[in-house]
């Protein structure tokens, strides 16, 4: 009988379009990532068809958390002198107003770094008397927003002195878990400060077939 | 003239006994590390990656308007309120009565077939005046594509009102607010409970955690 002869192949596969594959990947997953900054504050936002894209712009965003606690956080488009001057000029009236006692060299930090507020007036003193790199273990209790004292109010109203003729956003972004007071706290010391257009900040979501606004989406486009 | 030697170093000239022959090196790299190296980058990259820009959904709020006049009158025909509590939605038509007859329950899949049976009911009844003719003329001029365009004036005395309780959560309410755009409601507004209708609300959710 003659025996079939089946030829030795070799076990090692080619890898290159593996290889092309793979960096092609990274590379699309390098150019789209887009860091998250880094945040004492937790907080998962709900969800909603809007498709207003979140824009980078001067804006004064509120955020608060599942238990409740309430963060003022002053952003700046660009970080022009001029912009920092108003953030300056910011922390100065409240310090001044309140009596918070500030440095100027805090002040000065506040404006150059992207700090949260997250305190009420009484620890804002000592909020920045602990070194930056150790601020993350800082227990943080919120601004008090509750309609006897609305700490918030004063907060929104010197950003609103600080940005006076430029135009300034206001953002609010809230956790799925927050209870309702919180936000109505948050609506309250916009009232206050005479502030009654404002963006959430959500997730985006597509819009349920056969309702009006998906008819309507289906028209416009 | 134009070819390349492909031949292999034997095969032209011959070289001499003591001449070494140069060892052919294989081109062949080992990929495997460096794949090893692309999907661990790879891993990173897709658990630190944030997809999703978020959105942001305006909201405006009316101001605390102390004359009279200029106030939003409501007809009680047409306003639906929908009260908040800590998972359910409930809802009455017009006033809620005194023995609170009309305070209906419902969740919040169900609630949006609330709202679009209420704004039909609204449109059936709409009396059609001149000046709500002005407005459809000039829904119909801004938004020339949209078939329903009648609908712009029919659907004005259709108001929903939303109250959520202390109990409701901040997703709830976006939730109920993000319903309005849904359902291409254009007038309603966000108020806080009353007294009445937060016992209302809690009653029924006590009754129905108690069965």
């Amino acid at each position: 009988m003659p025996s079939v002869k089946i030829p030795r192949k070799s076990t090692a596969t080619d890898m290159t379009p593996f290889v092309d594959v793979a960096f092609l990947i990274l590379a699309f997953f390098m150019l789209a990532t887009k860091f998250k900054p880094p945040s004492p504050i937790q907080i998962t936002t709900p969800k909603s068809v809007s498709s207003d894209k979140l824009k980078q712009q001067d804006a004064v965003v509120i955020e608060f958390d599942s238990t409740g606690r309430v963060f003022f956080t002053l952003q700046t488009e660009k970080m022009q002198e001029d912009d920092l001057n108003r953030k300056r000029q910011l922390l100065a009236n409240v310090s001044k107003d309140r009596n918070l006692g500030l440095s100027g060299a805090q002040i000065d930090e506040f404006a150059k770094m992207p700090i949260t507020i997250g305190s009420p007036f009484n620890e804002v003193k000592s909020f920045f008397d602990v070194p930056i790199d150790r601020r993350g273990t800082f227990a943080l209790k919120g601004i008090p927003v509750d309609s006897a004292d609305n700490q918030l109010t004063t907060w929104i109203t010197n950003a609103k002195i600080a940005f006076a003729g430029k135009k300034l956003n206001y953002m609010i972004k809230g956790d799925n878990n927050a209870k309702y007071p919180s936000f109505k706290g948050v609506i309250e010391a916009m009232r206050r400060s005479d502030e009654y257009k404002y963006q959430l900040i959500t997730d985006p979501e597509g819009v349920p077939p056969g309702t009006a606004e998906y008819t309507r989406r289906q028209i416009e486009n | 003239m134009a070819d390349i030697d492909v031949s292999g170093g034997d095969s032209g000239h011959k070289k001499g006994p003591g001449v070494k022959k140069a060892k052919k090196l294989s081109t062949r790299v080992d990929m495997t590390p460096m794949v090893d190296l692309g999907f661990l980058l790879i891993t990173f990259f897709i658990f630190t990656t944030t997809m999703s820009t978020p959105s942001t959904m305006a909201l405006m709020m009316p101001k605390d308007d102390i004359n009279k006049e200029d106030q939003t009158e409501v007809k009680e025909s047409g306003a639906l309120t929908i009260l908040l509590g800590k998972g359910n939605v409930y809802y009455y038509e017009g006033q809620l009565d005194a023995a609170g007859a009309n305070f209906k329950s419902s969740n919040f899949k169900d609630i949006r077939q609330v709202i679009i049976d209420k704004r039909k009911q609204v449109i059936a009844a709409h009396y059609h005046t001149p000046a709500c003719e002005e407005i459809q003329n000039k829904w119909k001029e801004n938004h020339p594509r949209d078939p329903n365009w009648k609908d712009a004036c029919k659907d004005k005395d259709f108001v929903v009102v939303i109250k959520p309780n202390s109990d409701a959560s901040y997703k709830n309410t976006i939730d109920m607010l993000d319903e309005m755009t849904i359902n291409g409601v254009k007038r309603f507004a966000m108020i806080d409970i009353t007294e009445d209708e937060n016992k209302l609300v809690q009653l029924t959710e006590q009754s129905a955690s108690n069965k």
